[in-house]
């Protein structure tokens, strides 16, 4: 029984709490207060105070705003004394929900600060109860460089994270939800609309639909070329050059590896220059008489698709070369002697062996690697930037659901439609990793290779 | 042993073949690795501007194009740029570390309850494209007034800090390799967490500092897209980046090209080096992570 009372709930604490603790309902920090440790109390209570202040001040105006998101329209009246128009201050939808979603969040927090206090008054208070000593307000303070270290370590990168991702996501997450587009004018009041944009984007008949469809065609196609060609190409290098037989290992290496050193923009940018209709290439080609007219690297789909893919190659190789190359040396010996032993050529052993143990190790780093594809902007963005595009179409025939979420966003402004290809892209992405994951080797038995 | 011996030295025929064939080959892939680079080089040396040509060598050479760089500052004032960068990147570089530090220490040694909250969430978070948030995150910066003028050097520094502390796995990884006793052993002789930390893991951690350093101090040198985004038209304040991107573009291509490979150059030579020098830590820090 005594145990079941002791536990630190905030069922407990509000039921068998002294009065003190019970202040704390309404008073937060009152139980600390009450019980030893005033500063703390103090500093809590004060806390509770700025945000009662923050909400009479300009929360509950912000909540209230929410659900309309501003109604009035920025107007012009005609001054008389001064001969000019005068604008009065309209609503701003955007800021009206930015400002609800912050709002919210600090809602939440001072709701979990809430439980919390409760719990540690009650905590406080079987300790007081039991005659324990209660740790000093500098004790606390100390304990923040030992065994409470994960706090200060924490605490600001996850205020980064909660402002600056979570926040912004949310915010993004919302706007799917409502009118705010160039479509009708709806840039500066906007209203909720529900599941609208979600049909339009879904809906196989319509242009947007059709876009959708065959953008995410292309994604999934291109985050498996770029994923597995370039795994399974890198790791056949990565052998090559680890052969025993092979001469000036690192020299090779560095021959590759320098493509990495080179930032990523710069290299692509060149690629994209040198493959114009009368770039580099088709120039050098047409001088020597092997073709008629440049190649259409960039104008034709199915050329810029498999353009992208092989220079894809060129960019990602190198990564897997040096990635894999320390794991590669892991492989048992014994298992290749078996091999060799039974008769088995280099292609079975790559794919009976080396192929097997690679995945069964790196699952991580493939899947995280699929998902970095399907994200990948910097490819798709430098090197032709999702084009070509077909007449009235906004997405580009090689266009990843991310650069056309771009494009729709910053250069269209078609706010809500952007956020609903961004929410569609997490959850195809949730879809592939836990598909991926739990069919992998490495999560149904993780004793596979051992 | 003597037959062993008798194989190795009596080469046999089809073992050349095939390794004349294997160098061959990796020679062959060599050239189409490196000929971009080189001819990046080249062309950052070439006297004719403009980015069409009809040789791979250049007719003649000169050294103008980087002069024009680091003095033209009429229409495209890259020193500017070059300084905006640098100041953003070392603010940059020391505050991600720090961030990328605390996490995944406290991710690796310390035992708390959100602690696998923390790490579900970044996994999670990681699954949206990056874009979704850049955007709101311009007016989140924007309510805050930090995107006018200077202050855009303050929210490229946010805004390229604030979400790193999701980046931990290497560094945890890497942390999770070193033993626990010898933390165990310091706390019995009276060490706090916090000295155990800077005084017993950091120093056994140089790898993973040096890369974190430089990696997070590479980033706004590449980045540009969150560099464009957030700088939008004011051309004062933008970053290397956008400025190289900004000499191919229609308007500045007949000209700038050749200045567009120097400037690549430039910005390569220090990357280059540092990325050598930290290559090997990067292959550990990668298996460690991969090992779990």
């Amino acid at each position: 029984m005594a145990l079941m009372n002791e536990k630190i709930t905030l069922k407990n604490a509000i039921a068998k709490g002294d009065s003190m603790t019970k202040l704390s309902m309404i008073l937060m920090g009152a139980g600390m207060f009450g019980h030893k440790q005033k500063a703390k109390g103090i500093l809590v209570f004060l806390l509770e105070a700025a945000f009662i202040f923050y909400m009479i001040s300009t929360g509950f105006h912000q909540l209230a705003e929410l659900p309309g998101l501003g109604e009035s329209e920025q107007g012009k009246v005609w001054n008389e004394a001064k001969g000019i128009f005068e604008y009065t201050q309209g609503d701003n939808s955007l800021l009206i929900l930015l400002f609800g979603v912050v709002t919210i969040f600090i809602i939440a927090a001072v709701i979990l600060l809430w439980v919390l206090q409760m719990k540690h008054s009650y905590k406080l208070q079987l300790a007081c109860e039991k005659g324990e000593r209660i740790p000093t307000f500098i004790e606390d303070l100390k304990s923040l460089f030992d065994g409470n270290m994960h706090i200060t370590l924490m605490a600001l990168p996850c205020i980064g994270i909660l402002v600056f991702n979570i926040v912004p996501l949310v915010y993004m997450i919302c706007m799917a939800f409502t009118t705010y587009s160039k479509e009708g004018s709806h840039l500066t009041l906007f209203d909720w609309n529900g599941l609208v944009q979600f049909a339009r984007v879904l809906n196989m008949n319509g242009s947007l639909g059709r876009q959708f469809w065959g953008v995410l065609r292309w994604t999934i196609v291109w985050a498996i070329f770029a994923t597995f060609l370039n795994y399974i190409l890198g790791m056949i290098l990565a052998l090559i050059i680890n052969r025993k037989e092979t001469k000036a290992k690192g020299f090779w290496r560095f021959c590759f590896i320098l493509s990495i050193a080179v930032p990523q923009f710069v290299s692509l940018l060149i690629m994209r220059t040198m493959l114009q209709p009368q770039g580099a290439v088709n120039v050098m080609l047409q001088n020597a008489g092997l073709i008629s007219s440049p190649l259409p690297f960039w104008t034709n789909a199915t050329w810029a698709r498999v353009t992208i893919i092989v220079i894809n190659l060129w960019v990602g190789i190198p990564y897997t070369l040096l990635q894999i190359t320390g794991i590669l040396q892991n492989i048992p010996a014994e298992l290749y002697e078996a091999a060799k032993m039974d008769g088995a050529g280099p292609a079975t052993i790559f794919f009976k062996i080396t192929l097997p143990y690679m995945l069964f190790v790196t699952m991580p780093y493939l899947i995280s690697s699929f998902v970095g594809n399907i994200n990948n902007f910097n490819v798709i963005y430098l090197l032709s930037g999702g084009g070509p595009t077909n007449v009235g179409d906004t997405a580009g025939q090689t266009d990843l659901l991310v650069t056309w979420l771009y494009k729709l966003t910053v250069d269209q402004q078609y706010y809500n439609i952007g956020a609903v290809i961004g929410i569609l892209t997490f959850v195809v992405l949730t879809i592939v990793t836990l598909i991926t994951y739990r069919n992998s080797s490495s999560y149904k038995n993780e004793e596979a290779f051992m | 042993m003597t037959a062993a011996n008798v194989k190795k030295n009596r080469a046999n025929p089809r073992k050349v073949a095939v390794n004349v064939l294997v160098h061959v080959f990796l020679a062959v892939l060599a050239v189409i690795w490196v000929t971009p680079i080189f001819w990046i080089i080249l062309t950052s040396f070439r006297a004719e501007p403009g980015s069409y040509v009809n040789s791979f060598f250049p007719k003649s050479y000169t050294l103008n194009n980087y002069i024009k760089l680091f003095t033209d500052k009429t229409v495209l004032n890259f020193p500017k740029m070059f300084m905006n960068t640098l100041i953003i990147a070392v603010f940059t570089c020391l505050i991600s570390t720090f961030f990328v530090m605390s996490v995944g220490y406290s991710l690796s040694r310390m035992r708390f309850g959100f602690r696998k909250t923390y790490m579900n969430i970044a996994m999670i978070l990681g699954l949206f494209p990056g874009f979704m948030a850049m955007i709101a995150q311009y007016y989140l910066l924007k309510s805050m007034g930090l995107t006018e003028g200077g202050m855009i050097r303050l929210a490229l520094i946010i805004a390229y800090t604030a979400t790193t502390g999701l980046g931990f796995q290497i560094v945890k990884g890497f942390f999770d390799t070193i033993p626990r006793s010898i933390d165990e052993a310091a706390v019995i002789d009276g060490a706090t967490q916090w000295q155990v930390f800077t005084k017993i893991t950091l120093p056994l951690s140089k790898p993973i500092l040096i890369y974190t350093l430089l990696t997070s101090f590479m980033a706004p040198w590449v980045d540009f897209i969150f560099a464009k985004v957030i700088c939008r038209a004011t051309s004062s304040q933008y970053t290397v980046a956008i400025g190289l991107w900004n000499m191919l573009q229609k308007e500045y291509i007949t000209q700038w090209y050749t200045c567009f490979a120097a400037g690549a150059v430039v910005v390569s030579i220090p990357i280059s080096i540092l990325f050598l020098f930290t290559q090997k830590y990067y292959v550990n820090g990668m298996s460690g992570a991969v090992k779990g």
